[in-house]
């Protein structure tokens, strides 16, 4: 009884923390909240982005990893630290990023907040495109990539695509209901394709479609990272044009409509730029689920609704938020990894009920 | 009336008497006599069966069947997730050879009256027992244990040849996704490969890990610094395709299998195959790990 008590006298410690912090940045203006919010997580982000290269399943010593006079090909302090462990970090920012900004943008633009960056399909259509390549692609490499990653972004645009012409083909504006029935039954239709492809294939491309499926982060240099990054690049400046009219349009279509904003190019523009961060990301490590819902709502907690914080902060946490968990996964049963989907799964499922209870 | 119901009374009788018939039969012992017609789900076994001459016994192999070439005009009956079981029945066999997975296919052929013979994977060491144990249940104990000791005969030989060598540290590849270094899958400390490594004069990188296979970190890699590094594929490869996967490694550079050279992707089923066959994978192993010790 007694760790309960005490567990839950620290949780509203926390939260009246919390509610106490978010009230002070509430009161101030947006610029000078917009600065806090963003030193706060940056900090955040930066910290744990260079803590987290410093471990690992092995022991290494940082003196030797700088050490010039040793010949880089011999050693393997530094090999360890600059093309195993620094990509990792960098993919785990990378994704995290994208996958909260692109849950924070699908939440407002479908005014659900339990809508996360798979609810549409574009991760079912990922998984699609990298199990196809698994099966069929043994034999077959594009030049010096892997064609996982690059099928699986074929797979997430062409789910993304049938969303978007079924979302739009009435009407101009796009059709909430019509885009979350297209996105759970485009879910399923291709989960029933991943199950059949995999009924046909064998053993070894079953388990590491399963295994891609936990998501993986250690992608073994910088290639992939530079692969993805353009995307992402792409769906980071289109998010900036954002965050005013989506807190508008969270409100209602009619209400932000009556305020001049164009609710058709805004939402076209949201479910585009969310859905390119999401292909990217899930083409660099996979579906690692939860991160789209998880931090918002927390990022929310702390800083209010405006999107124009909220977007940021829930980039820059995501970021956080992955890197933590990665160093969780290798770290935990070292030296076998725990996949970190399943790390971010084990947080953010009871997380999700948790939130599911708190609305109700 | 009376010859009605005399006529009703006797078609009870016999359909109790029936019932009766076949209760006993299922309930009598079975005969411990040598099975005539026998299908293998199981492809290693099927390659066990011929080496100890149940061969023209086979009446119908897996899916994934291909050696010895006898069995390619046999028919097919599915594999390990799609058992056919209606092809299975109609080949009439009576005896079936089944993965220790296969529970349900156990219980629909011991409820047709057939029997099953239950395989489980168990390292090296399981596959004499199971020669032993395989030819006991078809009748062929001594042709199996002669298949057996020749196979043991030609393990010590390799032994003797690589005794004395210094042992090669050696990360044994399962899998991977072509053209880089993800979605890897390497031996564990555990299996019939992993057995074989230390036969031939090996030592498997990742034997402290228990369990058949390890999905290893980059970093985890590096780490263990093997001084050979061998791919296993089981799918084929094609040959041109080789060198080009043999420099992904090249992104490790302080691996002393990659300064050394010492990367080798040998694509054949035998290799990975629990069955009769594992002398000749090991040799193959051996000469890629010692070749000095077979000039």
């Amino acid at each position: 009884m007694t760790p309960r008590l005490g567990s839950s006298a620290v949780e509203s410690l926390a939260r009246g923390k919390a509610r106490e912090l978010s009230a002070a940045l509430m009161q101030r203006p947006i610029r000078s909240r917009l600065v806090l919010t963003i030193a706060g997580f940056g900090g955040l982000t930066l910290v744990t982005c260079l803590l987290a290269p410093l471990v690992g399943s092995t022991s290494i010593s940082l003196s030797r990893v700088f050490d010039r006079s040793i010949p880089f090909a011999d050693n393997v302090d530094a090999q360890i630290f600059f093309i195993a462990r620094m990509p990792r970090v960098l993919a785990g920012a990378v994704t995290g990023a994208a996958l909260a900004a692109a849950g924070v943008v699908f939440q407002a633009m479908l005014r659900n907040p339990l809508a996360t960056p798979f609810t549409l399909g574009v991760s079912a259509g990922a998984s699609l495109g990298a199990m196809t390549a698994i099966v069929l692609g043994t034999s077959v490499a594009i030049g010096p990539f892997s064609v996982v990653p690059l099928a699986s972004l074929v797979g997430a645009a062409i789910a993304a695509a049938i969303v978007y012409r079924l979302a739009t083909l009435r009407d101009r504006a796009m059709s909430t209901t019509v885009l979350l029935l297209a996105g759970v039954t485009l879910n399923a239709f291709f989960s029933a394709l991943i199950m059949f492809l995999q009924y046909l294939s064998n053993f070894a491309q079953v388990y590491r479609a399963m295994r891609w499926v936990m998501g993986d982060l250690d992608v073994g240099s910088f290639q992939p990272i530079l692969a993805a990054l353009p995307l992402i690049a792409i769906a980071f400046a289109l998010f900036a044009m954002l965050p005013s009219s989506l807190n508008l349009l969270s409100v209602g279509v009619d209400a932000a409509a009556a305020r001049g904003v164009d609710t058709a190019r805004t939402q076209r523009l949201a479910f585009v730029s969310a859905s390119v961060a999401t292909a990217a990301a899930v083409s660099l490590a996979g579906p690692i689920g939860f991160i789209g819902i998880v931090v918002p709502h927390l990022v929310r907690l702390l800083v209010g609704v405006d999107h124009r914080v909220v977007l940021p902060a829930s980039a820059l946490f995501g970021a956080a938020f992955l890197v933590a968990c990665d160093v969780g996964a290798r770290m935990l049963l070292a030296p076998l990894e725990v996949p970190v989907g399943v790390i971010t799964a084990l947080i953010g499922g009871p997380f999700f009920l948790w939130l599911l209870i708190r609305r109700g | 009336m009376a010859a009605h119901s005399t006529r009703l009374t006797r078609a009870v009788i016999a359909v109790l008497v029936a019932i009766v018939a076949i209760a006993a039969r299922d309930a009598a012992p079975r005969a411990a006599e040598a099975p005539k017609r026998i299908i293998s789900l199981v492809p290693a076994l099927t390659e066990m069966l011929f080496a100890i001459g149940s061969g023209p016994q086979v009446v119908g192999v897996s899916s994934f069947d291909d050696y010895p070439p006898e069995v390619k005009s046999l028919p097919r009956v599915g594999a390990l997730v799609d058992p056919d079981m209606e092809r299975i029945l109609s080949l009439r066999p009576d005896l079936v050879i089944v993965y220790g997975s296969q529970t349900a296919v156990e219980t629909q052929l011991t409820r047709a009256g057939i029997r099953a013979y239950n395989y489980r994977h168990a390292g090296l060491a399981g596959v004499f027992s199971t020669i032993r144990d395989l030819g006991n249940t078809v009748g062929r104990t001594r042709e199996s244990e002669q298949v057996a000791r020749q196979i043991q005969q030609r393990l010590d030989s390799i032994k003797m040849r690589v005794a004395g060598l210094q042992r090669v540290r050696t990360l044994l590849v399962f899998e991977r996704d072509l053209g880089s270094l993800r979605g890897l899958y390497a031996s564990g400390g555990v299996g019939f490969m992993h057995d074989i490594l230390g036969i031939v004069g090996g030592i498997n990188v990742f034997a402290d890990v228990s369990r058949e296979s390890v999905q290893p970190s980059v970093e985890t890699i590096l780490a263990r610094a093997p001084d050979m590094i061998l791919e296993v594929r089981p799918t084929g490869l094609p040959r041109e395709r080789i060198p080009a996967e043999r420099r992904v490694w090249e992104a490790l550079p302080s691996i002393p299998a990659v300064r050394k050279g010492q990367i080798h992707i040998v694509t054949d089923d035998y290799l990975v195959t629990p069955g009769p066959r594992v002398a000749q994978a090991a040799e193959a192993i051996a000469r890629l790990i010692h070749p000095e010790a077979f000039k």
